[in-house]
């Protein structure tokens, strides 16, 4: 099955139920080439909804959402296949645990999602990584003892270069202070669904559609507007605004002026 | 009867994974018994007795815990018999890392965590080597990326088992392993049937209660490092 030659594919989320138990009347297909934000209140179930995803859930979770790929069931086999994996997600906790350096972590992942020939793709993704992030972290560091940010910098380039998957779901990528535009550069690609789990504006106002999820069921599904998008133009010159006052303070400058005009 | 082998090491989660799977059993009126094997004590039975799941224990003691599992099984089987069990469940803690212990013609399950580290698929031995069901949980604490390479390092040591992953908190993954349960043959009895892999070989005068150190005091079965 090579899904990512595939032109028209699709992903289906049937709703269940929340948090309460009242249903979640909602049949939502979302298309490739879509992106998807998802917003609400901390422990609402931003990331519960991403789970059901990457789950291909079949009322088996706590929302009893089902999920269809191009309208059908996923086959059991499949769902749970990690060669033919359909969905990379990153998710919000970033905590490694394993016993390698970077080097080898990545290498071993090229491995397991049969890339041969590495070298090269590890390097880049190595760079990349350092580039998102903003203290370097070299090859052989051990991948425990990076940084919350450095992670988080790590994951998306390993996703970015590693993952063929049509799905990629992003729980967050606003956390732990790196630069979300490049990241998110990186990440989206044009054939492929994103859905992004966020509490920052700006990244909000980049999908196509936004999901409000409220007490673990999808409450809403906002369509985004022209005023609305005007508005993201605004928001992104504030935001620059914003990241060179951070710069400034990570590198001990002064705050005196801030410069509105 | 269907017997069902579940061993692991332990803390991998093994009483949440089999309880939360006798709960999908159960509601289609399958009727399901644990019998638990461990070493020096176990609390395991209080949470299997609240779900109202017949279950018995074993405690090796000073004993190979594995060699009292092959010592017991045919009369727990019986029991399973005599208790009008559907399926019965083992459920032991691997704690050797040398055992296995399953049956042929028995489906066995080794449940394993993705907080043990890379390296320890290669250490645990014929318990994962032998499996037709590897369960990996605790999925939820590490990136898909980890959990990618832990189910590779899985499939270097066996490469036929099926990989399921599991939440044994809120159980996800369990519904596929109860199916998987429902599709195993029954058995009549355990009467002549084999162990799928060697027990560690043990004979020698510390098996028997020897405490001094020392080669005046080794009797038997004795292997020296090369130093
Ligand atoms: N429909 C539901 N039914 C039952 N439990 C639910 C439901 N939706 C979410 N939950 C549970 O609620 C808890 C919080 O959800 P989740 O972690 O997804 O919140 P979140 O929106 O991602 O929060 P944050 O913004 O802090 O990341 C989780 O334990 C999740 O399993
Ligand atoms: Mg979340």
């Amino acid at each position: 099955m090579k899904l990512e030659d595939e032109k028209g594919f699709d992903i289906t989320i049937i709703g269940g139920h929340d948090k309460d138990g009242n249903p979640e009347d909602l049949n939502l297909t979302i298309y490739s080439g879509e992106v998807v934000s998802i917003v609400g209140p901390t422990g609402s179930g931003k990331s519960q909804l991403l789970g059901d995803i990457e789950w291909m859930a079949q009322k088996d979770t706590p929302t009893g959402r089902k999920i269809l790929i191009n309208g059908q069931v996923p086959d059991v086999e499949k769902r749970f296949d990690i060669d033919s994996k359909l969905v990379a997600q990153l998710s919000q906790n970033m905590n490694f645990v394993m016993d390698v350096t970077v080097k080898e972590f990545v290498e071993i992942h090229a491995s397991s999602r049969k890339i041969e020939d590495s070298e090269e793709v590890i390097e880049a993704i190595i760079t990349q990584a350092n580039q998102l992030a903003g203290e370097e972290f070299l090859e052989d560091t051990p991948i425990t003892s990076l940084s919350g940010g450095q992670s988080r910098a790590l994951m998306i380039a390993d996703t970015a270069y590693l993952s063929k998957s049509p799905i990629v779901l992003i729980d967050e990528i606003e956390n732990a202070g790196i630069d979300r535009k490049s990241a998110l550069d990186l990440l989206v690609k044009r054939e492929k669904i994103i859905l992004m789990a966020t509490h920052d504006p700006i990244l909000a106002l980049m999908g196509d559609k936004r999901l409000v999820i409220k007490n673990g069921g999808i409450n809403k599904i906002i369509e985004s507007t022209a005023a609305e998008r005007k508005n993201l133009v605004l928001l992104e010159k504030l935001d620059k605004k914003l990241l060179m006052m951070r710069n400034k303070l990570r590198n001990g400058e002064i705050i005196d002026c801030i410069g509105w005009e | 009867m269907k017997l069902i082998t579940v061993s692991g090491p332990p803390s991998t989660g093994k009483t949440s994974v089999i309880i939360k799977t006798i709960d999908h059993l159960s509601q289609k009126e399958i009727k399901v018994g644990v019998i638990k094997f461990d070493c020096l004590s176990t609390n395991d039975d209080i949470l299997y007795k609240r779900k109202k799941i017949a279950v018995q224990v074993g405690i090796s003691g000073g004993l190979c815990p594995d060699h009292f599992f092959v010592s017991n099984i045919e009369e727990c089987f019986e029991w399973g018999l005599k208790e009008e069990l559907d399926i019965l469940i083992s459920e032991s803690a691997g704690l050797c890392n040398r055992c296995s212990p399953y049956l042929r013609g028995s489906l066995a399950v080794c449940i394993i965590d993705n907080l043990m580290g890379i390296h320890t698929p290669k250490k645990i031995g014929p318990m994962l080597r032998y499996a037709d069901i590897v369960v990996i949980t605790k999925g939820d604490i590490v990136s898909q990326a980890e959990r990618e390479i832990f189910a590779y390092r899985v499939k270097e040591v066996n490469s036929k088992a099926k990989i399921l992953f599991i939440n044994g908190i809120t159980g996800q993954g369990t519904l596929h392993l109860a199916d998987l349960f429902m599709k195993e043959g029954e058995r009549e009895n355990l009467k002549d049937s084999k162990l799928r892999f060697t027990m560690p070989a043990a004979l020698c005068s510390y098996c028997l209660g020897e405490m001094t150190v020392g080669k005046d005091y080794q009797i038997g079965n004795i292997k020296n490092i090369n130093l």
